[in-house]
């Protein structure tokens, strides 16, 4: 019948492979075959030509259960994969719901308080609110001019609407990732179980982000593609944090020792506020980051620029797709460079 | 230097091993097993072996070594931000060892305070909030600390630069505020870890009198760290000299001098200027019956150099010597040009060449 017969005759596992297992859903191939044959048994049964060495099939599950029906193909192991998550889905989600509903809450409230602000309120609030944190007239004059333009071609609110996701979800970041930074630089063990997970955050596509999420929540719950930015941007302002407090002068800290400081006082009247810049070159990467989930998670119904890109792709209206994408741009830019302005500042006043 | 001076920190039978298990390694150095051994066999590092220093209130006592005697080690000991293996350190007859935190953070905060090589200056803060750190640390109020910091600022000659940060600074002013620092915290024990080694030589000379013209007037009781013999010979009241992480000699430094009981030390004191460190009072003849032949007087306290300078050059002059105004010896200028030939340094002195 199929290549691998003769090893589980040799095996002697045929009477186990015999309890043919049929069920679970049909891969496409397999569709396909039963439509074209007709029934499909007829050509199962037939017997297939001897196969070539050179094109001897790899033992993959799928491949084994042609000859073995006892062995599960891919298809069961994925589906047994999204039972199994199914399974815990209930369970977590009331866990979950009610500790992720403040986020909920906060994204919505922000978002409609951003947008009940009249543009002529707003865009001077920002103006002041980037020279307070960059003392820096170029860079007021990029965060203007940036949107003035995009209000002049009405993709004002569309901006304004991703700001305001960006705002919430970096408040987040840091309110969760600074003390997470802080514990790793505390404690060995904790960093060492701490940096795979991070890793695998970062290294994850951001789309398999969504998958689960989808599953756990509603798509009509702005918690979704929060937590979905969180969770990727939360990386560089975790990581900094640790790697700031962990580089403070070995020095400094022996003298606050000798002095007697208890651990209290030296986190907050030493460690932290030599970890500053670092902290704060965290915060900067962490809005980049969240800037670039907020286009990705228009996909699950995050409003903002990201919503205009993906109609732009979806009913290839090439003009919208590219205005927009360079109005995200726009805000990288001006998001950087007035965050990389308050870090100078904080720079020059430590060194 | 008085004989009824009272002990103010005493550490009795000190030892510190350094590797993953050090009480066992404690074992086997106490069943005599040396330094080198001790590492090739069990892979510990010993640092500090038998150590037993009394150090008097009120008096500077060096401790002095080469780099990896275990100097810097040893005054970590004292204020635990090193944990010893074995032994006591006693303060005011209290054993530091037995504190809790909350002791131990007392002791730091109001009995000793600490100046560091590298000054160890908190970079985010002014000149000013660093002097007064330590009376901050305490939970006194900000217009206290600063009224201290600003007055010990003064004393060391920072005058005007409250407002700058200590990068702004040069080495010498920096330290400066690392010794303003410990003073403002107003606590009896002084623990200076080479306070002056990254300074250049001029400014350590002055940063050296500083010390001295402060002491005069505060009395506190100095631990002082050197890898520097000049220094430890131009600070000590009572000098320790180790080799690693031993005790080799201590005592009072002119007799150190005098009479070196080992081969280390006679290398280390070969190469110094003996006429300028000695004193009269420690080559002289200790009698008070009058002399005959008698040049003049002299100060016991006087270096040698000056009484050669007196006399020019001639040894067959003999001197009465002077202590507040009464006769206390007779120095014989034989016994003084005696006294400046060094004790043989061992024939293996490779730092001759």
């Amino acid at each position: 019948m199929a290549i691998y017969d003769g090893l589980f005759k040799t095996l002697g596992l045929s009477d186990w492979c015999a309890t043919e297992d049929t069920g679970g859903p049909m891969t496409m191939a397999e569709l396909l075959a039963q439509a074209n044959n007709g029934g499909g048994e007829a050509a199962a049964d037939a017997p297939t030509p001897a196969t070539p060495l050179l094109e001897t099939p790899f033992p993959s599950l799928d491949t084994l259960h042609k000859s073995c029906g006892s062995i599960p193909r891919t298809r069961d192991m994925t589906s047994a994969v999204e039972e199994g998550f199914l399974n815990v889905k209930d369970g977590m989600k009331v866990v979950l719901d009610p500790l992720t509903q403040p986020l909920s809450w906060l994204l919505d409230w922000s978002l409609s308080a951003f947008q009940a602000t009249p543009w002529f309120i707003m865009i001077p609030l920002l103006m002041l609110l980037t020279y307070y944190a960059s003392r820096s007239w170029s860079v007021l004059a990029l965060v203007t001019g940036s949107f003035l333009f995009m209000a002049f071609i009405d993709h004002y609110n569309y901006a304004i609407q991703t700001l305001s996701i960006i705002f919430v979800c970096t408040i987040f970041c840091v309110v969760l990732g600074v003390p997470i930074g802080i514990a790793m630089s505390k404690s060995n063990t904790m960093q060492r179980i701490t940096i795979p997970i991070l890793d695998m955050l970062q290294t994850l596509p951001t789309f398999v982000y969504l998958i689960p999420l989808i599953f756990l929540f509603s798509v009509t719950e702005s918690k979704l593609y929060g937590i979905a930015i969180i969770l990727y941007a939360i990386v560089p302002v975790i990581r900094l944090t640790d790697l700031g407090i962990r580089l403070v002068d070995k020095d400094v800290i022996e003298a606050a020792d000798a002095f007697g400081m208890n651990s209290w006082q030296k986190l907050t009247g030493v460690q932290i506020p030599l970890a500053l810049p670092n902290i704060m070159a965290g915060i900067n990467q962490t809005i980049m980051m969240s800037l670039a989930m907020v286009v990705i998670a228009s996909l699950v119904s995050a409003p903002g620029l990201g919503v205009l890109v993906l109609r732009g792709i979806n009913n290839l209206e090439l003009g919208v797709g590219l205005v927009s994408g360079f109005c995200i741009v726009l805000l990288a830019v001006l998001l950087d460079r007035s965050t990389k302005a308050a870090l100078g500042r904080i720079n020059a006043s430590e060194k | 230097m008085t004989d009824t001076s009272k002990i103010k920190v005493s550490i009795r039978g000190l030892y510190k091993i350094f590797g993953s298990k050090p009480k066992e390694a404690l074992t086997y150095v106490k069943d005599g097993l040396g330094k080198p051994e001790l590492l090739d066999q069990h892979g510990h590092v010993l640092g500090l072996q038998d150590i037993n220093v009394d150090m008097q209130e009120g008096e500077i006592t060096v401790i002095m070594g080469l780099s990896g005697s275990g100097k810097s080690t040893l005054i970590r000991h004292l204020n635990r931000l090193i944990e010893p293996t074995d032994g006591e350190i006693v303060v005011d007859g209290e054993d530091v060892l037995a504190y809790g935190e909350k002791q131990l953070h007392a002791l730091r905060q109001n009995t000793m305070s600490m100046v560091f090589q590298k000054f160890a200056l908190f970079p985010h803060r002014t000149v000013l909030q660093n002097a007064g750190m330590a009376r901050r640390v305490r939970g006194e109020d900000a217009a206290s600390a600063d009224k201290e910091g600003q007055k010990w600022l003064k004393r060391v000659g920072l005058e005007g630069y409250e407002d700058k940060y200590p990068n702004q600074l040069s080495g010498g002013m920096q330290q400066r505020v690392g010794i303003a620092r410990a003073l403002a915290s107003d606590s009896e024990i002084m623990l200076m870890d080479e306070a002056f080694s990254a300074l250049d030589p001029l400014i350590r000379t002055d940063m050296q009198d500083l010390l001295l013209e402060l002491q005069r007037e505060l009395h506190k009781t100095i631990v002082f760290i050197t890898h520097d013999l000049d220094e430890a010979l131009k600070l000590a009241d009572h000098l320790v000299i180790l080799k690693d992480g031993a005790i080799v000699q201590q005592g009072e430094p002119q007799e150190i001098l005098l009479n070196p009981n080992d081969p280390y030390i006679m290398d280390f004191i070969s190469d110094i200027n003996r006429a300028r460190v000695l004193r009269v009072r420690s080559v002289m003849d200790a009698t008070t019956t009058a002399g005959v032949d008698i040049s003049g007087d002299v100060e016991a306290d006087a270096n040698l150099e000056s009484v050669i300078a007196m006399s020019g050059g001639d040894t067959t002059k003999h001197y009465r010597v002077m202590k507040d105004g009464e006769q206390i010896g007779l120095l014989h200028m034989q016994d003084l040009v005696r006294a400046l030939v060094p004790v043989i340094a061992p024939e293996h002195d490779d730092r001759a060449a």
